[in-house]
């Protein structure tokens, strides 16, 4: 079985995050880049089916700018045996349609039984590709799972829905998201790290998938304004001296939010 | 076929697992009468129409699309997406709108997939200009805002959950029974759905008015009730930091923050919670945010506009008192 995992480079949230206020697009200089983990928790997934069952092989591809390289890599030194990375200056700051369009490409050219996405990245916060995904490859999309069993011929799982607990499953080929409820990623050793060094690392341009970046045939998603916000400043701190309780009930009547 | 309007707006209506009208439909409806004439499409099973199309129009639907149907029950989001591009197909929108949620996204995926259209998602809100719809975002944790527009042609939005506090006027029901071809599309099986009943009559935490959160610093499950107490105490919603919903003291579905809910409501208040900026990111649009936390280099005092250096389990039973002395 052939499971492709995408992974994303995002600014690490422990930092401060920059967009570029020429561009719209993320300052990339501005912070720390890293794995997004719910990528990292969805090659988790792939990679433990993997240790169960030996005929497994899983790819981790990304669509980012070339410097992303470093991080993607991590995913080789956590055990993936391949990795794709789409990189081309004309894809930056590619709307949702021409980033589905073009992992779509990439991910039918390296050939899949099984997609296993993040359900949200921490940066975009998009969460509508696996789906678009799903469309474009004409096969079923089964998201936000919360659990996930993976058969030769099937995957199933639960998902939590505004309201409800679904049960959920698909023949494969199938695109998956999965959420935080799946268990924390395994660290990169020493050993994984040598040995990805020396795992296929494939590098494709959009030429190399047929995908056209400028083509103004197609509607496409513009930013048309960004702006920043004054940062939350705060107001009075006190320290409790057997009276902050009622000082607190006296600032709720004040501002009459009570 | 009835003509629709030139400035429709098509609005997705979701249903409650139980087929009851969604909380979700009141502001999508909403935001849709800003830009245009709203128009409702429901997907529910059969007989359930009628009932859907009068909730949508004392919401300020101007017409109800409806398609009747058993296969939403047994297969996941192509049945809507179907449904979609048949509506679209005779509505001619000038957007799209739909809830932000797990299902909403990925009606909205793959409907923008299959028709080429531009999508823009998260909105908190959408206007109109000589141009045509525009999506505006918040982004980074409310770091930054920022508007969007498709180049030409309809612009597919998928609009935060709370995030539209108008309400539209009510309009006489006007229900349309729409026929919808089976794309044919590959999907997955629907195998049960278990309806999650919430036991407390609190108010849900998306889209509501006050929040009362909890973090680590409650320290077990049973001591979160403290939480409960004040959210009780003052009508509010539950919410909890990641540490708190990792530790086990209550559910992931009250998880604020970058990867749960994120809230703006006109009170919050933080309990033990320091702060981290992935909680941050989903609370600091709060009009009013109230923290009180052991540790008084905290980052959530960076944000508060009352803070307290405390102990939760002495201040908040004496704020609890003084509310309750104040409503006698």
């Amino acid at each position: 079985m052939k499971i492709i995992v995408l992974v994303k480079e995002v600014p690490d949230t422990y930092g401060e995050r920059k967009l570029d206020l020429e561009t719209g697009l993320a300052d990339r200089a501005a912070s720390e880049a890293v794995l997004d983990e719910i990528g990292e928790r969805a090659l988790e997934v792939a990679l433990a089916h993997a240790d169960a069952h030996g005929d497994t092989e899983v790819v981790v591809m990304s669509m980012a700018p070339e410097s992303a390289a470093t991080t993607i890599r991590k995913g080789l030194a956590m055990g993936a045996a391949s990795a794709v990375h789409i990189a081309d200056p004309g894809l930056a700051g590619a709307d949702l349609g021409l980033t589905a369009r073009t992992l779509a490409a990439a991910i039918r050219r390296t050939g899949f039984d099984l997609v296993i996405t993040g359900n949200l990245s921490t940066d975009g916060s998009g969460g509508v590709l696996p789906a678009m995904l799903a469309e474009l490859l004409e096969v079923p999309n089964a998201t936000a799972l919360a659990s996930v069993e993976i058969t030769g011929g099937s995957v199933s799982g639960t998902r939590n829905v505004d309201g409800g607990t679904m049960r959920v499953s698909a023949p494969l080929p199938a695109v998956i998201s999965i959420t935080e409820a799946l268990p924390d990623a395994r660290f990169p050793n020493f050993k994984g790290i040598m040995a990805a060094k020396k795992k296929p690392f494939e590098t494709l341009g959009a030429a190399d998938l047929g995908i056209e970046p400028e083509d103004l045939s197609v509607p496409v998603s513009i930013m048309t304004a960004v702006a920043e916000k004054p940062p939350r400043t705060a107001g009075t701190k006190i320290t409790d001296e057997g009276d902050a309780g009622t000082k607190i009930a006296e600032f709720l009547i004040e501002n009459r939010l009570v | 076929m009835t003509d629709h309007p030139a400035d429709a707006i098509l609005v997705v209506l979701e249903t409650t697992p139980n087929g009851e009208l969604a909380s979700s439909a009141a502001g999508l409806i909403a935001a849709a009468s800003g830009i245009g004439t709203p128009v409702a499409l429901a997907v529910t099973s059969p007989g359930r129409a009628q009932s859907l199309a009068d909730g949508a129009a004392a919401l300020g639907a101007e017409r109800v699309l409806a398609v009747e149907t058993t296969s939403t029950q047994s297969e996941l989001t192509v049945p809507h997406v179907d449904a979609l591009a048949a509506a679209a197909a005779v509505v001619a929108p000038d957007a799209v709108l739909i809830s932000n949620s797990i299902d909403g996204r990925d009606i909205a995926g793959r409907f923008a997939a299959r028709t080429g259209a531009p999508i823009a998602v998260d909105a908190i809100g959408v206007s109109r200009d000589d141009e045509g719809v525009l999506a505006h975002h918040s982004v980074y944790g409310a770091a930054y805002t920022l508007d969007s527009a498709a180049t030409f042609g309809p612009l597919v939005v998928t609009v935060r959950q709370g995030s539209v506090d108008a309400r539209a006027e009510a309009r006489p029901v006007a229900l349309e029974s729409l026929e919808v071809p089976a794309s044919g599309a590959a999907s997955a099986a629907i195998e049960s759905i278990e309806a999650v009943t919430e036991s407390s009559s609190r108010p849900e935490l998306r889209g509501a008015k006050r929040v009362v959160s909890g973090g680590r610093g409650l320290g077990s499950a049973e001591k979160f009730a403290l939480v409960e107490e004040l959210a009780d105490a003052l009508g509010a919603a539950v919410g909890a930091s990641r540490a708190a919903v990792d530790a086990g003291y209550i559910p992931a579905s009250h998880q604020v923050g970058q990867t749960g809910v994120a809230v703006s409501p006109q009170l919050y208040v933080a309990l033990g919670i320091s702060g981290a900026i992935q909680h941050r990111a989903g609370m600091q649009t709060a009009k009013n945010i109230i923290a009180v936390n052991k540790d008084p280099d905290a980052p959530i005092f960076d944000v508060a506009d009352f803070g307290v250096v405390g102990d939760v389990f002495t201040v908040v039973p004496q704020l609890i008192s003084a509310l309750a002395e104040r409503k006698r």
